[in-house]
């Protein structure tokens, strides 16, 4: 692709990237705490991922190698659109494969496969605030931040168990930091929490819309909310991946016809191509090969 | 059927190459020109520029013919292109009681020094539909219409002048302080008034009309009255460094609106009026008084006022204004939520076998 | 935290003849306007002062001064916590105050929507102080709002409705179980049965009287009712344009009034 030669490496100005930095020092310094930053506007709309695109350009080098994923997935739409972005104004390598990756950049999703060390995670973070839904005001909620006033959040848990048994949150599940703030881990499914907890990898939390940063530094103790006697559990499926046989990912439902067939599928792509390619088969992978021709 | 449902680069490209296409519709009718919109759409323009916060009716007209005649999305694109901009300083306040008047009213008063001009304005139109422009014929020419570019047609604000007896409170006025700059540091609230009215004059229009109507309907009623709104080209000053006097580096066109608002006074303040500022670039005489309105109101706490209309609640209003962030925020909806949803129809089916599961058991 | 210990609070381990609560000169405006001034006394563990007067006689301003919830223009109220130290209301820092309110203090509001969340289920907001103290067991918490919801006679089935579906009574008993479920020391009643029909009030009256008693409840209550002050309080103070013009044991006051106010406000309840 050809290399945009009107701006500057990454797009944004060499002063924005210092700004930009120089929060998510701050951010590393007090995990978990949401940094305000001057987001910039970007050509991109809010809602599309502006904070982590901000973010990645903040941190991106020339020698990077960059993934994309959407949902799990690397060619989704916003997904190619933001990787075609970074190809056009950094001209930096990109890959679909999580271990060749020095920085992947996310929405909604953690990569299946293990993280290592040196590795950087960027999430598109619609929403900062967990306590938002609980009180819409931001002075309140900083206050509560900062005195560590946080009964409410567990109200809202105690309600959800008392009206269906369990609590019912499934994404976006709200996490504690280092014993210290409580965080949204962007809208993940609560299947991803896990991989939070004493990560190898640097993760970044960028808020363009609502102009916050926050991060984990690597090996940093996330722990989900819960209760004693109701302790936080992640979504199980009865069934392997239609594809690639894997138990242990987190699979969409895919509608095959207008009867109401379906069929589950590895969310992560690269997860799943992977083990295909290393001779892994599930159940229906020969009806979807024939199906996608 | 799998590929269609992940997307892909090809549709990317398709839907821009199809994105270009319907722009330019039928080919058989003559292209728009950018000199078109400029001149033609001027309102349009003006409205992209206030919003877009770039004084470029050039560019305006450019995105405005980019985004197919969308406003918020051409605010968008000159918001994106502006962001890049590099900052050279901040010009000297704008002096607009020296503005080179083209139309100047005055709710309050029959007549004021310098006098009411009407100017261009569809104030005292019949909305009909005026099936003559369909004929694509030349207006008549104004016969009432002087010159100001060469007749300097300047007056002094009718608020000034009851500012004189003590009626109206003054204007804060520091020529010193280092205005804010919501485009470079996040808000922090409470804010003050200088960053608001900075974050209501780039607000959307039909956001503030809203609001400003709601507080002259009894949420946060303030009696307002349009105490002058004016309409006309200002000078704009710089202090270069190195010179250290100003320098006219050119000339805009700005809507300006003072209202009036009725204020009760306190023990310690005798009562006198008090004041909601609106301004736009271009002529934007609805967004002026809508957001002079929305001033006034925001200043509640100031003036010992219980807050309890959403229009005078800061973070509500502001938060809430830019129109770039909303349309984004709504829109991005769109985006695929596959892996939440996916999570949610997993809870649903699970809430529903056990709602199930219970209703059997009750009925054995 | 186990439901037991909640229901019984812990023994005051202050000695009796420490104060809980010193007031000191407290003075309060609103601008121009008084609120309360140059108001002084002690508290002791285990003693319930009414405070009456008409409305606008500042008794709620002083209320709220004395809670922390408004701060004086002049004069200090200080605490004695449960480990002997004293702490200026006024003076010390948000976070250190905000605890107090949410762990040794409560506030009983006079309209219960103030002092409940109105879209949480009564389990929920019993089990809220709870949860802000750390408690995370699901059971355990639901157990304690169980029980004080016994405690103040409110229907047990009712435990996951929530209180906009309840009466004006229940949400008052509720309010009260919410706040007294962690045990507090020391609680603020602003005319807890005020908006409330006559035979309800005189239930809640009694209910508030046996929970103080049992609980050895140190009080504070906002009243333009003699009948209740009467009932409730050890100790009186009547208030008149922000004011204390006189105080003493609750029946001397009532029955021996000094002062031409309080003969007024007496005799304008006794001698209809």
């Amino acid at each position: 692709m050809q290399e945009e030669q009107n701006y500057n490496f990454a797009y944004l100005d060499e002063q924005t990237k210092r700004m930009i930095r120089r929060a998510l020092l701050k951010a590393l310094a007090v995990p978990g705490y949401q940094v305000p930053f001057a987001g910039r506007e970007m050509p991109m709309p809010y809602g599309w991922g502006t904070g982590g695109i901000q973010v990645t350009a903040a941190i991106l080098e020339p020698e990077d190698t960059l993934k994309v994923i959407d949902q799990g997935a690397d060619d989704t739409t916003n997904a190619v659109s933001i990787r075609k972005f970074f190809q056009k104004v950094a001209g930096v390598e990109t890959t679909e494969k999580t271990e060749e990756a020095s920085i992947i950049q996310t929405r909604h999703r953690i990569p299946e496969r293990d993280l290592e060390e040196g590795q950087i995670m960027v999430y598109q973070v619609p929403i900062p605030e967990p306590l938002r839904f609980l009180e819409p005001r931001e002075t309140e909620t900083r206050k509560m931040h900062a005195l560590e006033e946080y009964g409410l959040m567990h109200v809202k848990l105690y309600e959800d168990i008392a009206r269906h048994g369990h609590i019912a949150t499934t994404y976006a599940y709200p996490v504690k930091v280092a014993d210290r703030y409580i965080m949204d881990p962007s809208p993940i499914p609560k299947f991803d929490n896990p991989k939070l907890d004493n990560s190898p990898a640097l993760q970044l939390f960028g808020a363009g819309r609502e102009k916050r940063i926050y991060a984990l530094p690597p090996y940093t103790p996330v722990k989900s909310l819960d209760f004693e006697d109701h302790p936080f559990e992640t979504q199980t499926w009865d069934e392997p991946c239609a594809l690639c046989g894997a138990t242990d990912s987190y699979l969409d439902e895919v509608i095959m016809d207008d009867k109401g067939t379906r069929m589950f599928v590895c969310s992560d792509t690269d997860y799943c191509t992977t083990r295909r390619e290393a001779g892994h088969v599930g159940p229906d992978a020969q009806a979807v090969g024939e199906a996608a021709e | 059927m799998y590929v269609a449902v992940k997307g892909g680069e090809k549709a990317i490209d398709n839907a821009h190459r199809l994105l270009a296409e319907t722009r330019r519709g039928d080919t058989g009718v003559a292209e728009l020109s950018v000199d078109q919109i400029r001149e033609q759409l001027k309102l349009a323009v003006d409205r992209v520029m206030t919003e877009g916060s770039v004084y470029d009716p050039e560019l305006a007209a450019l995105a405005i013919k980019q985004a197919r005649g969308d406003l918020i999305e051409a605010i968008f694109l000159v918001r994106a292109y502006r962001t890049t901009l590099p900052r050279f300083g901040t010009s000297k306040p704008v002096e607009t009681g020296k503005m080179r008047l083209e139309r100047r009213i005055s709710a309050t008063f029959k007549d004021v020094p310098g006098g009411q001009v009407l100017g261009p304005t569809f104030d005292y139109t019949h909305r009909l539909i005026d099936f003559a422009l369909a004929a694509e014929g030349e207006p008549p020419r104004a016969e009432a219409r002087e010159d100001f570019s060469e007749e300097t047609l300047a007056a002094p604000h009718v608020l000034d002048l009851l500012a004189e007896e003590g009626l109206v409170e003054r204007p804060e006025r520091d020529d010193e302080a280092v205005p804010g700059d919501i485009t470079r540091h996040p808000s922090e609230f409470p804010m003050d008034r200088a960053t608001r009215l900075q974050s209501l004059a780039r607000g959307d229009e039909s956001y503030l009309l809203a609001l400003g109507y709601s507080t002259q309907r009894g949420y946060a009623k303030s009696h307002p009255f349009a105490g002058e709104i004016r309409l006309g080209r200002v000078s704009v000053e710089y202090v270069p460094e190195e010179l250290g006097f100003p320098v006219e580096i050119g000339e805009i066109e700005l809507t300006e609106c003072n209202m009036i608002n009725q204020f009760a006074g306190s023990k310690k303040v005798a009562p006198q009026f008090t004041r909601g500022y609106g301004v736009a670039m271009g002529h934007g005489e609805r967004k002026a008084m809508a957001m002079s309105l929305v001033d006034r109101s925001l200043r509640a706490v100031e003036l010992g006022e219980e807050v309890k209309a959403p229009a005078q609640d800061q973070e509500f209003v502001l938060e809430h204004c830019d129109n770039v962030q909303a349309t984004g925020f709504v829109e991005h909806l769109k985006l695929p939520h596959y892996v939440d949803f996916q999570s949610e129809l997993g809870l649903v089916r699970r809430m529903r076998q056990e709602v199930e599961s219970n209703l059997a058991e009750a009925a054995e | 935290m186990s439901a037991q210990t909640m229901q019984q609070p812990a023994r005051n381990d202050v000695s009796t003849d420490t104060p809980l609560l010193t007031v000191d000169r407290l003075t309060k405006l609103y601008g121009n306007q008084l609120g309360c001034a140059d108001v002084s006394f002690d508290l002791y563990p285990g003693e319930v002062m009414g405070i009456v007067g008409e409305s606008g006689s500042g008794k709620t301003t002083l209320l709220n001064c004395l809670a922390g919830r408004l701060s004086p223009e002049e004069g200090s109220v200080v605490y004695t916590d449960r480990t002997g130290e004293e702490v200026d209301v006024h003076a010390v820092s948000e976070p250190r105050r905000r605890m107090l309110m949410r762990t040794d203090w409560a506030f009983v509001h006079q309209n219960p929507r103030d002092g409940l969340r109105m879209g949480v289920s009564a389990g929920g907001n019993v089990g809220e102080r709870l949860m802000a103290a750390g408690a995370r067991h699901y059971g355990k918490i639901r157990s304690a709002a169980l029980d004080w919801m016994e405690k103040t006679e409110i229907d047990l089935t009712r435990i996951d409705d929530r209180p906009s579906t309840f009466s004006g009574g229940m949400q008052q008993r509720l309010q009260i179980a919410r706040n007294l479920v962690t045990g507090p020391r020391l609680v603020f009643m602003d005319e807890p049965t005020g908006g409330l029909d006559v035979s309800v009030q005189a239930r809640l009256l009694d209910l508030l009287r046996g929970l103080v008693a049992e609980m050895g409840l140190s009080a504070i209550i906002v009243t333009h009712d003699l009948a209740v002050a009467r009932l409730l309080s050890h100790r009186l103070m009547v208030m008149r344009r922000g004011k204390v013009v006189e105080r003493g044991l609750t029946d001397q006051v009532l029955d021996d009034p000094q002062h031409d106010y309080t003969q007024l406000l007496v005799s304008s309840v006794l001698q209809p």
